[in-house]
């Protein structure tokens, strides 16, 4: 091989090059973006959420029936070109009362998985970001708050305070802020003893930098997987309570009360347990879905 | 080992103590009394209120019941004239008992073997298939495949029968209806436990010994991968217990959770009472255990013998 | 005295398929291992040194690793397309391979003495009792005190210095002809370091095997090895005798490495000097020397081509323009360290 000598001429180090990074670079939400985006099954669970969320904005003025309009003329009527998913015992329209249900049963999810995520990130984060004492106290009495099983605790409160929303909303924050702020706590003590929060100490951070610039973007992940599978857990519960009936008390409907008086009459009318049920199916299914691809696209340790 | 064991044991007395009180006192808070819905004279009423001491005042009559429950009496239900609590637990539980334990195997021994072939077919088709069954169990809930299958295996197609719970074709709909959900829990962590698993160093130590597939899966992957699975296990029999209450309703099976459900509705306070603090020692009992067998299954936890 | 090969590499190629596309890890590899000799494979981390070494067993995960090109003649043999039944074979039996973290790699649910029996029962077909009674004389070779009880216990007992024993009692159990210990003493404390070194050269000749030793520490392989490979992204820049790295070095590179490893033998206070920059990502590997951006002594020509090897010695190589007759001669940094 020849080579001619001028090639030979010194060129040194090239900073530049030496530094550069030749891959896109991506931030973490970037990226997690990504891929969610590529989890096309995830995808497709948002988008059923979505529509799910519009549909009962919307869905009940779709049809000239109010949901709580009694018609006994025409009970139990199997869907039909006027009632698209039939009428129930009253005559009343299922599915202006299936999209009003649908605003019910969201509601109670969403509300209640913010207020028990909000509850147990500020106790977990106070719990695992002071420790000593306050920890110590805390941790036992989640300790025994949590062996108690939540099922019968939820039932015990629907039973004291008046069957509804915001009895449902309560009594599932009440049992459910317990294993997010162990979950937080957890978190928080794992990331205090990591380098990168002591480098920031020793450069002069103080607490409330600490916690907003280090400690909650690096747990918000774990939260936000969490917040996204205790809303299809609040919605089961909803459903659950309402079919034994300690639930929304009628006449409004939630899904799990749409199921439960279905379920009565399940031998003569089966639509009318299977409409709503398959509503309850088909949400907790897309959020459990949506939920899987968020973790795995949250999850620093996935990336590549 | 034996400090831990004490110090579990103590905590779960005081849960039990804990959730009996409060229960206790929810109770009392209700509005109404168990015998609203009963046409009686208000003498008539009295009487009975004071037949049950319930016209103490509550300090009282809460002493009067936790002492009552430390020898093991919990009173006479309020609803079934003349039946002892105790009685009806003992009669209803044998039901619900049988139901959880079959749910339980049910789901465990099927919900292990999914996630193991989940995990080792990796993003392939196996993989897919038992996730998209996890994934249903988990989001339809119990009751929903209750009355789905009861509707078309019992009414429709006739090939089980519909509900009570006498021979062993009656169990499969009720132990299938149950177990789902906690089968596809199971499924879903045995997965990602085992797809953990398979990262780890020792497994590659295990493959450069020269070990099959075979053998690196059973005597290295699963045996660790299981742990975590066997943390859950308490909840998981929570759950499965919850669960009772509305597919003992669906089946008609003479269980607690059925009895469960009546007696809320009756506002049959003593039943209530006693179901709840069941249930709850039941459980605490079940979460002692599983942390003892957990100590059992990983010797890391098995600290000075 | 020509010695036997026990393993020859030839232009290996390993490949991994990420989401951004093909990242090259090993970049046409090629060295040769004699009998009972021990070499280092060195270089800094993402060098391909680990998945060079994992290829040889074919222990990289498979997809997304893949073997592109190339040849690995084991004893002989071409052992680059076997099956994976016909590597079970050859795996801990003929070749044991030790892992950096020994916290990390012995399988914490299992006793140690069975995790050492395990091999022994595969490949010399040995009842469990035997393996058992083997597995307890493996421990005493290795210097585990009370090997009786220790084989009883699980890795959690285990002090690192200890377990890491223990992974070198797993990895020569069946008396392997070849040795990869991938960074074996990384995660120890220094002292521990020593020991396990040791102890490695010890085994190597009282039971004759051959060593691959790949670490990122020069001065860990300087009485060790009888060779020393030097990787950079993914290529071999420099090889040779200990004696050629340490005291005629050839490559800017080897340069750089030996002025960051701290000498007690130097004979002015020298400073310690770090190599600037990062190596190059191996998703798309630069045309020309893959370190000419960080070398103070680039050329034009090491932008443009690949170096190829120029021989200095039977043994010595140097992938590096400088030893092209036109190429400027320079005066090289390391001071104290002339030809012998």
């Amino acid at each position: 091989m020849e080579i001619s000598k001028e090639k030979f001429r010194h060129v040194g180090i090239n900073e530049e090059k030496s530094q550069s990074i030749v891959r896109p670079s991506m931030t973490y939400w970037q990226d997690a973006w990504r891929r969610l985006k590529k989890n096309k099954i995830a995808m497709l669970g948002l988008i059923i959420i979505i529509i799910m969320t519009i549909m009962s904005i919307i869905g009940p003025m779709m049809v000239p029936y109010h949901h709580s309009d009694n018609n006994l003329s025409i009970t139990n009527q199997a869907p039909n070109r006027e009632h698209w998913f039939g009428t129930d015992d009253l005559g009343r329209d299922i599915w202006a009362r299936i999209w009003v249900g649908a605003r019910v049963s969201l509601f109670i999810g969403l509300m209640a998985a913010l207020l028990d995520t909000l509850i147990g990130v500020l106790v977990g984060g106070v719990s695992g970001f002071y420790g000593g004492k306050v920890d110590m106290i805390i941790m036992r009495f989640i300790d025994v708050m949590i062996a108690i099983p939540s099922m019968i605790f939820i039932i015990l409160i629907m039973v004291i305070v008046n069957a509804g929303v915001g009895a449902i909303i309560i009594s599932f924050a009440i049992t459910g802020w317990l294993s997010m702020a162990r979950l937080v706590r957890g978190q928080i003590l794992q990331l205090k003893e990591q380098e990168f929060v002591l480098a920031a100490r020793t450069l002069g951070a103080n607490s409330s930098r600490l916690i907003l610039k280090h400690l909650i973007p690096n747990t918000l992940g774990v939260i936000i997987v969490s917040l996204t599978m205790r809303i299809p857990s609040a919605i089961f519960t909803e459903a659950f309570l309402s079919f034994i009936g300690l639930g929304v008390k009628p006449p409004t409907p939630s899904w799990g009360q749409l199921a439960s008086t279905g379920a009565a009459v399940l031998r003569v009318y089966p639509f009318r347990l299977f409409i709503p049920a398959f509503f309850i199916s088909i949400t907790m299914l897309s959020l459990n879905l949506f939920g899987d691809g968020l973790r795995d696209a949250l999850d620093p340790r996935l990336r590549k | 080992m034996v400090r831990y064991i004490g110090k579990r044991f103590v905590i779960s007395l005081i849960t039990i103590w804990i959730l009996a009180t409060l229960t206790f006192f929810l109770i009392r808070l209700l509005p109404g009394d168990p015998f609203t819905s009963e046409k009686i004279t208000p003498e008539i009423k009295a009487n009975m209120m004071k037949y049950y001491g319930l016209d103490k005042p509550l300090p009282v009559q809460y002493a009067t019941y936790m002492g009552n429950l430390l020898k093991g009496d919990m009173g006479y239900s309020l609803r079934y004239k003349n039946r002892e609590v105790n009685n009806i637990i003992a009669d209803a539980f044998p039901a619900s008992a049988d139901l959880g334990l079959r749910s339980l195997v049910f789901s465990v021994i099927l919900g292990l073997i999914l996630g193991i072939v989940a995990a080792l077919n990796h993003n392939k088709f196996w993989d897919y298939a038992c996730m998209v069954i996890a994934v249903i169990g988990v989001s339809v809930p119990s009751f929903v495949v209750g009355s789905l299958i009861q509707y078309l295996f019992g009414i429709k197609w006739k090939l089980l029968p519909v509900a009570q719970w006498k021979s062993f074709a009656h169990t499969i709909m009720p132990t299938f209806a149950l177990g789902l959900g906690t089968l596809a829990l199971i499924a879903r962590l045995m997965r990602t436990s085992m797809l953990e698993v398979v990262g780890q160093d020792y497994i590659k130590t295990a493959k450069a010994k020269g070990l099959s597939p075979a053998q690196v899966t059973i005597k290295h992957q699963i045996r660790n991968a299981i742990l975590p699975v066997v943390t859950v296990l308490g909840p998981l029999v929570a759950s499965l217990l919850t669960g009772t209450f509305v597919i003992e309703q669906i089946f008609a099976i003479p269980g607690l959770g059925r009895h469960y459900v009546v007696s809320i509705q009756n506002l049959d306070y003593t039943m209530v009472m006693g179901l709840t603090i069941f249930f709850g020692a039941f459980l605490v009992l079940m979460n002692f255990l599983v942390d003892i067998a957990y100590g059992l299954v990983d010797p890391r936890i098995r600290v000075g013998k | 005295m020509e010695r036997e090969k026990i393993l020859e590499v030839k232009d290996l190629h390993v490949s991994f398929d990420t989401y951004a596309g093909e990242v090259k890890a090993v970049r046409g590899v090629s060295f040769y291992l004699n009998k009972a000799e021990a070499i280092a494979i060195v270089g800094e981390s993402g060098c391909g040194k680990s998945v060079t070494a994992q290829s040889i067993m074919k222990l990289i995960p498979m997809p997304p690793g893949r073997i592109k090109s190339g040849n690995i003649i084991f004893n002989g043999v071409d052992i680059t397309k076997f099956s994976d039944k016909k590597m079970e074979a050859i795996r801990g039996s003929e070749m044991g391979m030790i892992f950096q973290d020994p916290m990390t790699s012995l399988n914490p649910t299992m006793v140690v003495g069975k995790q050492i029996a395990e091999g022994l029962i595969k490949h010399q077909h040995l009842s469990k009792k035997e393996a058992m009674t083997r597995a307890v004389e493996m421990l005493k070779l290795v210097g585990i005190p009370n090997p009786d009880k220790r084989a009883g216990q699980y890795p959690h007992e285990f002090s690192g210095g200890m377990r890491q024993r223990a992974m070198i009692a797993i990895a020569l159990a069946c008396n392997p002809k070849l040795l990869i210990a991938d960074e074996p003493t990384t995660a120890l404390d220094v002292t521990i370091q020593a020991q396990i070194l040791d102890l490695m050269k010890e085994l190597k000749s009282k039971l004759d095997t051959s060593i691959i030793l790949i670490t990122h520490d020069l001065g860990v392989v300087a009485d060790m090895a009888e060779r020393i490979i030097v990787m950079y992204a993914g290529k071999v820049v420099e090889s040779g005798s200990v004696e050629d790295i340490f005291y005629d070095p050839q490559h800017p590179y080897t340069w750089g490495l030996l002025k960051s490893v701290p000498r007690l033998d130097a004979e002015n206070k020298e400073q310690l000097v770090p190599i600037t920059g990062t190596p190059p990502d191996l998703f798309a590997p630069p045309k020309g020397c893959a370190f000419a951006a960080r070398c103070k002594y680039s050329m034009e020509i090491c932008y443009e081509e690949q170096p190829c090897d120029m021989e200095y010695n039977k043994d010595h190589f140097a992938a590096c323009w400088l030893g092209h007759p036109d190429a400027p001669k320079v005066e090289r940094p390391i001071k104290g360290r002339g030809v012998k």
